[in-house]
This record gives C-alpha cells, structure tokens and sequence, in this order.
C-alpha cells in the first residue's frame, strides 16, 4: 500500500533536506519512493511543499486531496492550508512556529487565532514546540531534523539506519547535531 | 547503480551516458537545473549558458553539424524565442545527434502561459518524445539520441514540471562514449536556399512516413493489458496520473513516442476496449488524431482542456468528486504570496518609483515583476523576455499621437534579461527615437531562477572566469547619451536619477548596480560592495510614531504590532541594506554592527 507524507513550511526553513533525508532513507530501505516539490516563484519567504509517496510500486509522486497519511507542518498557518490533502482519519504534525506573510507584516491582516484548537478538533493532531526543542540543542535550523525525528516514529520507519543517511547528506561540523535532533523528535 | 532523481537530474544523467560531447541552455523555470547538472560532467561535456534561447539553439546546432552529440534546453516559452532556427533545422538534419528538451508548465506554477510545445514537434515535423518519470527521462534520452542519427532529424523531448522536479529511483549506467562524427562540407544539407529547401521538403515527408513506422513498433509505445472495459490512452506525467485513479480496472495505451502517433497501436487498442478515456496535458493532441481515425473517445469534453491532469482531477472528471477530506474555513488562513526578499536591491528603486504618478511602467520577466504587488504597485503591464524595452517604446510612440497625454514611460528589466533579448529593444528605442526611460536592474546575477551566471558576471556555467560585458558600455554604444550608474539602496539617488531622466527629450538609460542579497559573492563582488549585508538595523520602539512609512518598502523583516502601533525588524532577517532608514521621518531606525 503506497504511503503519502506531506511536508510543508515556508522557504527556508528546512524542509528540502527534511524530505531529501526521509526520501534517501526510504530508498535505501528498499521502498520505491516519489516525491515532488514546488516552490513558490521568489527565493524566500513562499510557501512550499514536499511530497512523498513510498511504497512497493508508486506511481504518481503528487498527492491527491484527501489521501495523505500525514501532514507535517513547519509551521502553524501551512498546516491549515495544506489540510484538504490529509485523509480523513490522517494524522497531522504541526510546529507551533508562526512565521508571518505579507498582508500580516504590513497590518492588513491578522495572523489567525485558533489553529492548534482547530487542528485538534479535525484530527489526530501532535504539537510540537520545535523553536524550544532546538534551542535546547543549540541551533534553531535543527527545528526540520527534529521534526522529521517525530514523522520517522509516527510512521514506525526507526528501523531505518537514520545516523548513516545523515552521516552521508549533511555537511560534517552538522551531523552530530542533527543525529541528536533527529532522537530528540523520535523521541516527543 | 541506484540513485534518487529528479527528472532534470536524470535528463543530465542520460545525456551523459548517451555520450553527449556539448550543451548549451537558457535558463528558465522548470528546465534550469537540467544543464546545471549536465554542467557537473565537467570531463566529459562541455556545458554553457547562453545569453539567450535563439543562441544556446544556434550554437547546439552549430555543434550538431561539426559532428558531436548536442543536447540544448530551455522552458517552454524559450522555445518561441528560439523557434526560427528550429523550424529549418528540422529540414537540414543532424550530423551529431541533436535533443531538444522543452519544459512545459500544466498549471503554469512559475510561467506566463501554458503553451502545449508537442505542437511544435508537430508543427516543425519532428519526432517527440514524452517521459513519465526519471527512469523514462534518462533512459529516453539516450533513445533520443538514437532516434535523431538514424532519421537525420532533431528530436524534441517535453518535460512537465511534475517530470522535472519530481524525484524517483533511476538505474544508472557508464558512458558510453560516442566518437565526434567527422564534418564533411555538404552544402545541400546545410545551406537551405530555396532549391536545396525544397528537395530537403521532401526528405521531411518521407522521414516522417518512416517515423510513423517506427511510433508503431517502437517500446515507447506499448499496452498494458488489464480490464478491457475502460481503456486510457496518455503520455507524460498523465499516464502516472491516470495509473492511480484506474489501477488495474482499466488498459492503457502508454505512449512514450507521440509524434508521429502510431495510428495502428491506436487502432488495436480501440478495437479491444469498450470505452476510451484520451488522458493528456494540455492541449487535445493525441485526441484529436485518435478521432480523426475515427475512434470514438473522451477527452477535453470530460477533462479540463487547462491545469494539471493530476489524479484528484482526473478523478473529479470521471466520477464525479474527489476523494472525501476534512472540511473546515479555507477562508481563514491568510495568502502567503511572494515577495522580494530582505536586502533586495529592487526594493529601493520600486519603493521610489511607485510613489510618481502619471507614469506607465513595462515591467519584464524576473524576480523584479514582483513590483507590480503591494505595496509597489509600480508596473503596468509585461509579457515575455526582453519586451519591456520595446513595449514601452510602443507605448510611447502612440502616447506622442495624443492630445494631452503627457504620462512618462518606463521600461524596467534585469541584467540578464537585457542580455537576452533587451539588447535590440534599446536599438530600437534609439533607431525609432522614442524618449522612454530604462531602468536596468543589474543585481549581478540572473537571480530569479535560482543563481545562473550571464555575459555580466565574469564567469560561465562551468565556472571559467571570462570576459565580463560592462552595461554602461553596450548601451552607450549602442547610441544611448544619457546613462546614470546608481546604488538603489540609496532612495536619493534614485529619486534624482528619476527626476533627471524625467525632464529629458532623449531616451536614458539608469542602471541600478547591487547584488542579490542571496548572491554568492565572488572575490570581485567582496571588493566592489565591500560590507554589503554585514548590517542590520533596529528600531527605536520609543521614537518610533507607528507612521507605517518604513513598512511601504514591503521588507519581510519589518512588521507593524497593530497592539503597540509600533513597527519592528526581525533581526534574523534583516541583512541592513538602509532602505527602511531613510524612509523614517524621526529617525528611529539605526544600524546596529553585526557581531562577528
């Protein structure tokens, strides 16, 4: 049966290397795996995705509305917008992290209240403090590795060999500090 | 050898096995990172960016002719730009193999139109080739290859953007080498006047019977047998598409080779299932042939003639809705649309220039057009590569017919879209003697497409440093009198610059020189904008009188507190480009020195 994860956030923070990592990992652990991406037209600050579909044969690498298994969500607000994708009875993982727009930075709009009570109200929903958690490590990049830590034990895939796919993906001085992210999310 | 692939990866990776010796591209969402990869080959193809699609076709050709395997791609548009060598190249045919890789845009996710470019192997009469994903992409690549020797034809092969930037496992293989055929001076082949075009006219139609054949025989085209009671006919991306919505309880005629179609394959097909279901991207191509042989089928009057056809269309279309998904107020989270970034050296320009009234301003294609949004609003109209120069002129020489309208108008384009096709726009202006105002943003990179270099940057795609084209220069010898060099981070400089090419009778031209606050700096940029974003500026929260003035520059680092009536800047983005500074009527905004 093909898995559907989807990965969303804002430019930057992370969620290319997030799926590059989780797409090797499954590769290597013998699933046929797909994943599209689209950016948005600027470099920074859009709103991205990432999805992928791994299993023993997959076909289409883009998900269709309302078949995801999971939603991980870099940040609050995505996660409202991306939701149509999610099945049913689809789990979501959301970082309880805004990062503003445009029409909230100049004042024309409010950042919309109540998204965890929503998301909970929906679905199976797990909040993860991801800005407190990676502080805690040290550097706040490492918010996407802890986070892929928490989709890596909702997916039951801990018995993919996740240190060496970091060990082999990630810039030297980063590794020890993203194979200690990653346990840190498996283990929220 | 296994790897994980993008399509564009898996296109470079095919034309390196196929043994391709040369390649040359334009840059332009989705193909870009196509040559970019190809580019990483460096012992064994040479790769180049051109200033522009007409000359990376040219110079493909030239390559074709002089013996080697060639390879040349672009983004869908980029083939209208470089459509005149194509069309005759059809008739001359290769000596090298030639591959043309055209990236279309279903859905139109980072492009101006949705133009379906099959029609062009169609309408140029050469062969097509349509890959579904990256293990097709590369190993039809060297299909491709293939093909273009043995018909003595170019081949265009269309990606999708779901193609491009889609990842998949690709089985990769050496290279095999192919030796650089020798060039025998052949004038018949390779000088189409008129009486050697018309005997290479006929050549075309006969090869074009041949390839008929062959879209019969070939693997590229091929059944896949399951329930008879529907039956999908579809190329590309479609045929992934439509494998998730029908599974097994349908046929599929999988065609990998659409032009020419295989008329008999589609005939044994058809005669075989009891309902068609014509699945493509975009235009009607393979329907509209299936029906002129007859065969009844559903196509554009079920599916959207526009978009992407991905499964939860195809779904709506067939059945009627879509999967079932949770339902709650779309309406209440907020757009994220794009902006210019931090540190972005067309904000101080935008910022000043949307500010004039009675002005038209003929916008181009880069991250620049950005400034046609809020809060600019500073952009009337654009089109394609290279146009703002020459609509704006237009405009003017019209504006000139009439009483009373005494609007200025402005051209604002990029360095490298300049270099494109913005060269003989500014001739024109200055032949045809318009007084229009050009501004050309030189941020020292072609930077919307994700960092390429150009002729301005000093160095090409495989990172040899080379002769760098001076701006100043070309259009000062191209007859332009009047030229201002300005830092646009400097809001004074650039209202004076405006007020100067203003009052002129003359066409101007003002180049912005700043970088990318993203761009790479060579050793030349570190010296040139010596401390350029090593900065960051604060606000005094007690000086501050909640204005708004600084939050018009449209920066991501500012934000406005509606409770405090006090605007900020986010220290994490902000890069210190001074924009926001000067636009402060009290002063409360100051530079802080970055901690190093």
């Amino acid at each position: 049966m093909t898995k559907s994860i989807l990965l969303v956030g804002v430019g930057g923070q992370g969620t290319i290397l997030a799926s590059k990592l989780l797409t090797t990992g499954l590769m290597e652990a013998g699933y046929d795996v797909k994943m599209s991406e689209i950016h948005g037209m600027s470099q920074r600050g859009g709103s991205v995705s990432s999805q992928v579909r791994y299993g023993e044969k997959v076909e289409s690498p883009v998900i269709e509305v309302g078949s995801a298994d999971i939603l991980v969500s870099f940040e609050k607000m995505e996660a409202l917008r991306w939701l149509k994708y999610l099945k049913k009875d689809g789990k979501v993982v959301v970082n309880d992290f805004e990062i503003e727009s445009m029409p909230i930075l100049n004042g024309k709009a409010d950042y919309p209240e109540g998204i965890i009570e929503e998301l909970k109200n929906k679905t199976n929903t797990k909040v993860i403090d991801g800005t407190k958690e990676a502080k805690k490590l040290g550097n706040v990049k490492v918010m996407n590795i802890i986070l892929l830590g928490v989709l890596v034990k909702s997916m039951n895939l801990e018995e993919i060999d996740w240190q060496r796919i970091i060990k082999e993906n990630v810039k030297e001085k980063f590794i020890d500090i993203n194979i200690e992210a990653l346990n840190v999310g498996m283990n929220l | 050898m296994k790897k994980l692939f993008t399509g564009n990866e898996a296109i470079a990776r095919g034309a390196y096995e196929a043994g391709v010796k040369y390649a040359s591209a334009y840059p332009g969402t989705p193909s870009t990172e196509i040559l970019e990869n190809v580019a990483l080959y460096k012992k064994d193809i040479l790769a180049e960016w051109a200033p522009n699609e007409k000359v990376a076709m040219e110079s493909a050709i030239g390559g074709s002719i002089a013996g080697a395997r060639t390879l040349v791609t672009m983004k869908h548009v980029g083939v209208n730009v470089a459509a005149d060598p194509l069309m005759t190249y059809s008739y001359l045919g290769v000596n090298g193999g030639f591959v043309l890789i055209t990236a279309d845009e279903p859905g139109m996710h980072s492009s101006q139109n949705e133009q379906d470019n099959r029609n062009y192997a169609k309408f140029g009469k050469m062969p097509l080739i349509e890959p579904s994903d990256s293990q097709e992409a590369k190993d039809m690549i060297k299909t491709a290859f293939e093909i273009s020797e043995k018909y003595d034809t170019p081949v265009i092969v269309r990606m999708t953007t779901r193609v491009c930037h889609s990842k998949g496992i690709v089985d990769c293989y050496d290279r095999e080498e192919v030796e650089i055929k020798e060039y025998v001076k052949n004038i018949k082949k390779t000088i189409p006047v008129p009486a050697h075009s018309r005997a290479l006219r006929v050549k075309v139609e006969e090869r074009m019977e041949k390839l008929r054949e062959f879209s019969n025989t070939t693997e590229l085209n091929y059944f896949e047998w399951n329930d008879t009671k529907v039956g999908v006919i579809t190329s590309g991306m479609s045929y992934k598409y439509a494998k998730e919505v029908f599974g097994d309880a349908a046929s599929y005629l999988k065609l990998g080779f659409t032009n020419p179609l295989p008329d008999k394959k589609i005939k044994e097909f058809a005669e075989k299932v009891d309902k068609i279901y014509i699945i493509e991207e975009n235009d009607p191509i393979i329907e509209e042939y299936t029906k002129s042989l007859g065969i009844e089928c559903f196509g554009k009057d079920i599916f959207p003639a526009y978009g992407e056809m991905t499964s939860d269309v195809i779904r709506a279309s067939v059945y009627g809705e879509m999967k079932e998904s949770l339902e709650y107020d779309e309406e209440k989270v907020i757009p994220r649309p794009p902006t210019l970034c931090a540190g972005c050296p067309h904000r101080g320009f935008f910022y000043e220039i949307g500010k004039r009234k009675d002005v038209v301003i003929s916008g181009d294609i880069g991250c620049y057009t950005l400034g046609f949004s809020e809060p600019y609003n500073a952009m009337d109209l654009t089109l394609c590569m290279g146009a703002s120069i020459s609509m704006a002129h237009g405009v003017k020489q019209v504006f000139k017919m009439k009483e009373n309208e005494n609007k200025r108008v402005v051209s604002v384009i990029g360095d490298s879209t300049f270099f494109h096709t913005g060269i003989n726009s500014l001739m024109n202006t200055v032949y045809n003697r318009s007084n229009t105002v050009n501004i050309i943003l030189d941020n020292r990179i072609t930077a919307m497409t994700g960092h390429q270099q150009n002729p301005g940057t000093g160095y090409t795609l495989q990172g040899m440093p080379t002769i760098e084209m001076d701006i100043e220069k070309i259009v000062r010898a191209i007859g332009i009198k009047h030229v201002r060099k300005i830092n646009p981070n400097i809001l004074k400089e650039v209202n004076d610059a405006l007020d100067w090419a203003f009052e002129l009778d003359e066409p101007s031209v003002i180049i912005t020189r700043w970088p990318c606050a993203l761009k790479k700096f060579s050793e030349q940029d570190k010296e040139e904008f010596k401390g350029a974003f090593q900065e960051k500026c604060t606000i005094d929260e007690d000086k501050c009188i909640g204005c708004r003035k600084c939050i018009a520059t449209g920066c991501p680092a500012l934000s406005f507190d509606k409770a405090t009536k006090k605007a900020k800047i986010d220290p994490a983005e902000c890069v210190g480009c001074e924009v926001c500074l000067q636009t402060c009527p009290v002063d409360a905004i100051s530079v802080v020195k970055e901690e190093k």
